[in-house]
């Protein structure tokens, strides 16, 4: 018995009258664990009733305290018929397991029905004793933290970053059980909130598992989600980034200055050295480190050049190329796709047979971490993120058809009941799927020549039986030297590692080769070190790197677009859309390219491309920010031309639409603020704009530096007398040019220059950090917002259909600005849209943001954080060695890229691969069902594990859990007043964002991940649809916030609103929405308050030493 | 096309008071979405008519779902469904439960029941004040003084403890109340001059001297409810104009107190008699449940108007009134 979990139920209040007679209640309380189930007394009569029960005590194996989550269920006690019950509380105790985070759930949570919704409150307490138990780490994962938080969260440093995780959860659809049809919907959807509750659940502890064997203590960046695919099953899948993760001393945490950042390491720095061994142990010296990174074999010195065939079946299949300069995967996917299966092989012989050189002892998750160098996270210390490449997404089509999973059909009958049981195959299946996008994703990232994948997010989009898998992220190099010091300092500012690129620019410098790009770009030197090239625009979906270098303020871009499609059934269907999603991704692309050039502007961070399917349409939604990087050419304008030179009329229109056009590129340019520096200008006033420091640098030495550092380090390539080729004169760049040659292109045209540019003193961004503005203050707003449009008219056409989306989508911008506009000046930061078909003729657009105040006098400033090009100033010398490292790095992957690439040109008739890729569906589908079954014995990953391992890490897990006596004294600190507050609800501060502006986190206090279902049979009385989702959307807040306040939190970051689904049936009366969302419960003190508390716990510490 | 669905949901309570105000005077979504237009909403940030609509809806339903906190505020503060700081709580509440003096002064009075509130169309007509408007406010009443009612302590301390209100507002509340509770009218077409303020102030000095209240502070109902034994006790005041002496007597006190203090001076000497047995009549009949009643209509007829008592302003009235008090209770305890 490794754990106890003890629970009592001590009062309720606000109940509903359950006894119409008396208008009053008898209530009583079940609570249920596992398969154990104790009651409270009856309270009589009372709407407040005070059970104050006894300590309820479940004696269970860790294993279910991960996989279970407590169940409190309220009800009315009636001696004469069947206890009505009131209703439900979930309580996830995965934060009591570890000892880190919270002690103790204690709070008032809402009861929750899923037909009356909130229906009053109850006090309980929930506490957990764990045995040290060692050996049981083998099938639970206590201690390991998960963070939904993209980055390294706050107070922690990563001492190793291990890699992918993956894992999903296949279970039965209660809804689409035959018993569903003789019980009531409510006990169905209550049957299905507790299956999800336990596949969550059940899921994590594997994925901890998972982190457990690769060496880790943490997830960071973990991404859980759900596929409801209806007849054939429910999915609840999950990604992560496995960490290592150290608390900083506290002392330092409170005031992680970037001058005391290094000190900070320096007193780590022995600790590490310490547990170094520990790590290097189970692992063969002959192997090397224990990252996939430094496995790489070092052998040449110099990039070799791609495989010539490679770059050329890219060019083939890629006709978006000509317009579209960055990387685009969705239309190489076409040749990528053909060749996965052969690749895949190859890749698997490949691990395989550095498997055996790696010997026995060697787990087999280091394969799989290098099987999927991608990581989660999108923001990263300085430093880590040595060049990015591009985006990189993959998408395929698949069928959900009860024959592809034959298990299922069969096994129906006796598997009623028992959600808990997984059907063996199934999983697989899944498996399968998603291992293909992760190796096509991997592959692209291979052509970009990068060895990394960050940034990255999966997400499906399900339509009757049609299936659209999709993942993205950004190919790019990661710092070698992070990975071997296994050192991924947070406040990392370490400039004896500098990289030779400045950071404020390094990052722009493409990783691939220039004699063999990938895709045909306009490659320049950059305009910052002009020591390396760039290209001419850049789009990625992580965020902003903190140090980069940027003019003016970001803004917020969209890409809408709407295409009608037949309806069709099954494979006709998948057929169908796959044809249609390359058409759909060039032209969000092209949207996006020629946006972000009318905002005179040259790069993407966070772009995330949604493709949603309907019965007869497609939806696709791009939302990226975009910046002007300064590392990077100015955009050129765009051109208008026209296809018939010679009619006047013509000409004449043409000229005014690009009047119109240049008109609107100034005015941006002006909003926006983007005042590119102009490098060899000594005109102060043009630097306005930007960081002065930076461009007294360039200023003060012009041109011999970089011309001397050029030759120094760029010896392998062409002279560096290239620099007086730079082209100075912005503006002049090659135009993009936009051809009108019929209707549809002018309407295009007049689309592009709809987009209304938000209202003074409003700024918008998708990402994490709105960049050009830094000086936050404390308000903030998070807000969530669903709308749904019905067409009316059946016989629309794409364009008018592409108008009314783009209008939807530019109307809900322009609600958020009116609703908040007393909040100026403010930014809408992370906007998250997210798209959905949920009927024929219904487009339902669902946002999350948070809006932010701001300063709005000291906009211009960036807090000097460091000087960005300090690191050039450095010694010379040490910045030789980094540069090797790197070019070694990159070199061997674009070896090993174009050894794989190599072999499938040669066989890629030979085998197909069983996914529907887009451009090659209709010629596979009469095979692809087929290998599909020859595709169960895929490889389960993670499944070799050696008990020494596990049990060193046993060691090193709870070395860390010792937490700083000075954050405890805190966090008591805090509890004790918020329990003094009497009965006034303590406020819970909620945001999509991984910190609160003006506030410090000072503990973490466990993931929040909530599934709820709410129904109704009387929509109109509950004020329509609307109504009904506007009081169970506040429920779902109410709910989070109660959880968080009962862990002693008070605020939740990283919020998302990942499912919200809708169906709706208005002739019955009847309505039925699912919500999931999730977050990290977090403790913040306000960075004013931080003084006070840090005399008062030295106290309130000292007294406590004293009492005990 | 048609907007199927639009909900927007802040963590914290998005609110704006001018819309607030708009659905407490009961105005549609559509009228308020005019007037906040015509109000020049649309001039703020580019703002369009569906963009304002939807605001409106959004906050409409916000407050449609707080109005059941509302009928509870001590609930509101500890409720977690909305979360809305500590000032927009009290700001909630202090205007819901506000009301239109016009049309309070209709209702005074009367008795708080499903009648009444059948008339309420009427009175909406009569007041301008929409019927939506009119029915929150006849529940408001009813509400606090079905809550009221059966507690102890004083009456305008109770309310204030259990709906969270003003000092004020509670003050106002206390006197709808009384007048509730007593049946005072105040509909009769000669007490039409009279403000819901004034009569809120009579009620407050009643409340103060002639309860339960003003003599035992922890009996039920001891502010809402006369004191019994002493309206049986103001019968004995009837020797003040029955016993010449003592109505002499009476009549030279008060004379000398008022001698040059006030214009009505003459006036008020030559009718003392008849003023004097006026107000010792309303006194001597108030055991009487009907007569309680007809106060404020008898000490308008009986006492005011026989001597053209309209011209005196209220000021007067009130020192007049304090010094006849004065001396009645000099004169009875003798």
């Amino acid at each position: 018995m490794p754990g106890k979990l003890k629970a009592k139920i001590v009062a309720g209040r606000h109940l509903p009258v359950m006894d119409r007679a008396s208008d009053l209640t008898d209530a009583f309380v079940e609570v249920k664990f596992g398969n154990t189930t104790f009651k409270t007394d009856v309270f009589p009569k009372s709407l407040n009733p005070q059970w104050n029960s006894e300590w309820f005590k479940f004696e269970v194996d860790d294993e279910d305290l991960q996989d279970e989550p407590l169940q409190i269920t309220v009800l009315d006690h009636d001696t004469y018929s069947a206890n009505d019950a009131i209703g439900k509380v979930y309580i996830d105790i995965d934060p009591l397991l570890y000892s880190e985070a919270a002690s103790v759930i204690s709070g008032w949570f809402p009861i929750y029905d899923t037909i009356h919704g909130i229906r009053g409150e109850i006090n309980v307490l929930v506490k957990v004793e764990l045995f040290n138990d060692l050996n049981r780490f083998r099938q639970s994962s206590c201690g390991v933290k998960f963070f939904c938080t993209t980055s390294i969260p706050k107070g922690y440093r990563a001492a190793i970053v291990h890699g992918f995780v993956e894992e999903l959860v296949v279970n039965e659809d209660p809804e689409y059980q035959w018993i569903d049809r003789i019980r009531t919907p409510r006990a169905s959807n209550e049957a299905r909130q507790r299956l999800i509750f336990l596949m969550s659940g059940e899921l994590q502890r594997k994925i901890g598992l998972k982190v457990l064997e690769m060496g880790g203590n943490a997830v960071v960046g973990y991404l859980q989600c759900f596929d409801l695919e209806g007849e054939s099953g429910l999915v609840v899948r999950a990604i992560g980034t496995a960490c290592t993760l150290e608390k900083l001393s506290s002392g330092s945490s409170t005031h992680t200055h970037p001058n005391t950042a290094p000190a900070s390491n320096a007193c780590n720095s022995p600790s590490k050295d310490g547990k170094e061994p520990v790590f290097g142990e189970d692992l063969p010296s002959s192997s090397g480190p224990p990252t996939p990174f430094r496995a790489l074999p070092t052998s040449s010195s110099s990039p070799p050049p791609f495989s010539p065939s490679k770059p050329c079946s890219r060019q083939s299949s890629s006709s978006d190329t000509d317009l579209s300069l960055t990387p685009k995967t969705g239309m190489g996917s076409g040749s990528m796709g053909k060749d996965a299966g052969p690749l895949k092989t190859l890749l698997r012989q490949q691990t395989q047979t550095a498997l055996e050189q790696r010997g026995a002892s060697s787990s087999g998750l280091l394969l799989n971490a290098r099987e999927f160098p991608f990581f989660t996270l999108t923001s990263f210390p300085s430093g880590f993120l040595l060049h990015v490449g591009g985006v990189v997404s993959a998408r395929s089509v698949k069928l959900l058809d009860r024959i592809h999973n034959p298990a299922l059909g069969n096994t129906r009958s006796y598997k009623l009941l028992d959600w808990n049981s997984v059907t063996a195959d199934e999983p697989e299946t899944r498996d399968a799927w998603w291992e293909e996008i992760r190796q096509e994703i991997k592959s692209h990232a291979k052509a970009l020549g990068c060895h990394a994948v960050v940034g990255y997010s999966e997400n499906t989009n399900i339509c009757e039986e049609v299936c659209i898998l999709s993942a993205s992220g950004t190919a790019a190099i990661l710092n070698p030297r992070y990975m071997r010091e296994g050192c991924l300092d947070i406040a990392g500012s370490d400039h004896r590692f500098e990289d030779p690129s400045p950071s404020s620019c390094g990052f722009c410098h493409i990783p691939y080769d220039e004699l063999n790009m990938p895709f045909p770009a306009q490659l320049t030197y950059c305009f910052h070190c002009r020591r390396q090239k760039v290209p001419d625009v850049l789009f990625t979906t992580i965020d902003l790197p903190s140090d980069a270098a940027i003019a003016g303020k970001g803004c917020f871009i969209q890409a809408r677009l709407c295409r009608l499609k037949k309806k069709a059934q099954g494979e006709v269907n998948a057929t169908a859309i796959s044809n249609l999603l390359p058409f759909m991704e060039y032209e969000l692309h092209t949207q996006l390219m020629n946006k972000l050039k009318l905002r005179s502007m040259n790069a993407l961070f966070g772009l995330s491309i949604q493709i949603s399917v309907g019965e007869n349409m497609l939806l696709g939604l791009a939302s990226a920010t975009g910046v002007y990087l300064t590392a990077l050419p100015a955009p050129g304008g765009i051109q208008i031309a026209g296809k018939t030179p010679g009619d006047l009329n013509n000409e004449q229109h043409i000229m005014n639409i690009q009047k119109r056009i240049n008109d609107t590129i100034a005015k941006n340019k002006e909003l926006y603020e983007v005042n590119p520096p102009k490098l060899f200008a000594l005109d102060p006033e043009v630097f306005c704009g930007t960081n002065v420091e930076l461009t007294e640098e360039v200023v003060g030495s012009p041109i011999p530096e970089p011309r001397h550092r050029s030759r120094l380090f760029r010896s392998h390539s062409e002279s560096s007398d290239e620099l007086s080729e730079l082209d100075l004169s912005h503006g002049k760049k090659d135009a993009f040019v936009l051809e009108v040659d019929d209707t549809d292109a002018v309407e295009d045209i007049h689309s592009l220059l709809t987009d209304a540019p938000p209202p003074k003193g409003f700024h918008s961004c998708n990402t994490e950090t709105m960049p050009g503005i830094y000086n936050w203050t404390s308000a903030l707003q998070m807000f969530t917002s669903v709308r749904v449009l019905r067409l009316s008219n059946a016989n629309l056409t794409n364009q008018a259909l592409n108008k009314i989306f783009t209008d939807l989508c530019e109307n809900l911008l322009k609600s958020f600005y009116f609703k908040l506009r007393s909040m100026v000046p403010c930014c809408l930061s992370h906007l998250n849209f997210s798209v959905a078909v949920p009927e024929e003729e219904l487009i339902q657009v669902a946002v999350t943001a948070v809006a932010m105040t701001f300063d709005k006098d000291q906009t211009q400033e960036k807090p000097a954080e460091k000087p960005i090009m300090k690191g050039c100033s450095e010694g010379e010398e040490q910045l030789q060695f980094p540069l090797e490292l790197c070019a070694d790095s990159s070199s061997v992957n674009s070896q090993s890229s174009s050894r794989i690439s190599g072999v499938p040109e040669s066989s890629s008739l030979s085998t197909r691969a069983a996914s529907v890729d887009y451009g090659s569906f209709a010629d596979r589908c009469s095979t692809w069902l087929e290998l599909l079954r020859l595709k169960a014995h895929t490889i389960r990953r993670g499944s070799v594990k050696t008990s020494r391992r596990t049990q060193s890490l046993a060691h090193s897990v709870s070395s860390l859990e010792h937490s700083s006596p000075i954050t405890e004294g805190r966090s008591r600190l805090l509890r004790s007043s918020r329990s003094f507050g009497g009965s006034s609800v303590s406020v819970v501060k909620m945001t999509p964002l991984s910190f609160l502006p003006g506030t410090r986190i000072v503990k973490y206090l466990g993931i929040i991940n909530m599934f709820f279902i709410r129904e109704t049979t009387s929509l109109r009385e509950e004020g329509g649809v609307s109504g009904f989702l506007h009081s169970f959307v506040a429920e779902v807040f109410a709910m989070v916030r109660a959880h968080v306040a009962a862990l002693g939190g008070n605020a939740v970051v990283s919020y998302s609103m990942k499912d919200c689904v809708l169906m709706e049936n208005p002739n019955k009366n009847q309505c039925q929405c699912l919500i999931n969302v999730s977050g990290d419960a977090v403790i913040y003190i306000r960075e004013t308050d931080l003084e006070a508390i840090a005399s008062t716990v030295g106290l309130s510490s000292t007294n406590s030493d004293g009492a005990t | 096309m048609a907007v199927e669905l639009d909900v927007f949901v802040g963590n914290t309570i998005i609110m704006s008071e001018e819309v607030y105000q708009l659905w407490l005077d009961g105005y549609t979504v559509n009228d308020a979405v005019k007037v906040r237009m015509d109000g020049g909403a649309l001039d703020e940030f580019e703002a369009n008519a569906d963009v304002v609509q939807s605001d409106t809806m959004d906050q409409y339903r916000t407050f449609q779902m707080c109005e059941r906190l509302l009928h509870s505020p001590t609930k509101l503060a500890n409720q977690l469904l909305f979360q809305i700081p500590p000032h927009r709580q009290a700001t909630l509440i202090e205007r819901y439960y506000a009301f239109d003096d016009g049309f309070v002064r209709e209702v005074l009075g009367k008795k708080l029941s499903k009648g009444t509130k059948k008339d309420l169309d009427d009175i909406s007509a009569k007041t301008g004040v929409m019927l939506k408007s009119c029915r929150r406010q006849f529940d408001n009443f009813k509400r606090v003084f079905k809550v009221v009612e059966e507690l102890k302590g004083p009456l305008v301390e109770n309310i204030r403890q259990h709906f969270l209100l003003s000092d004020k507002l509670a003050r106002d509340y206390a006197a709808i109340v009384f007048f509730a509770n007593n049946r005072f009218e105040t509909g009769k077409r000669k007490l039409q001059y009279l403000t819901f303020q004034d009569l809120a102030f009579c009620a407050g000095q009643l409340i103060n001297n002639w309860t339960v209240g003003a003599v035992d502070n922890m009996v039920e109902d001891m502010d809402v409810d006369l004191d019994k034994e002493f309206l049986q006790e103001l019968k004995e005041l009837k020797v003040l104009i029955t016993d010449k002496d003592l109505l002499d007597q009476h009549k030279s006190l008060v004379c000398t107190a008022l001698r040059g203090k006030t214009k009505a001076f003459n006036e008020m000497e030559a009718n003392f008699k008849n003023l004097s047995r006026g107000l010792v009549n309303i006194a001597t009949k108030l055991t009487n449940t009907k007569d309680v009643r007809d106060f404020f209509i008898d000490l308008v007829e009986k006492v005011s108007c026989p001597e053209n008592f309209l011209s005196f302003h209220f000021v007067v009235w009130d020192r007049y009134m304090g010094v006849i008090k004065s001396c009645i209770f000099k004169m009875y305890h003798d």
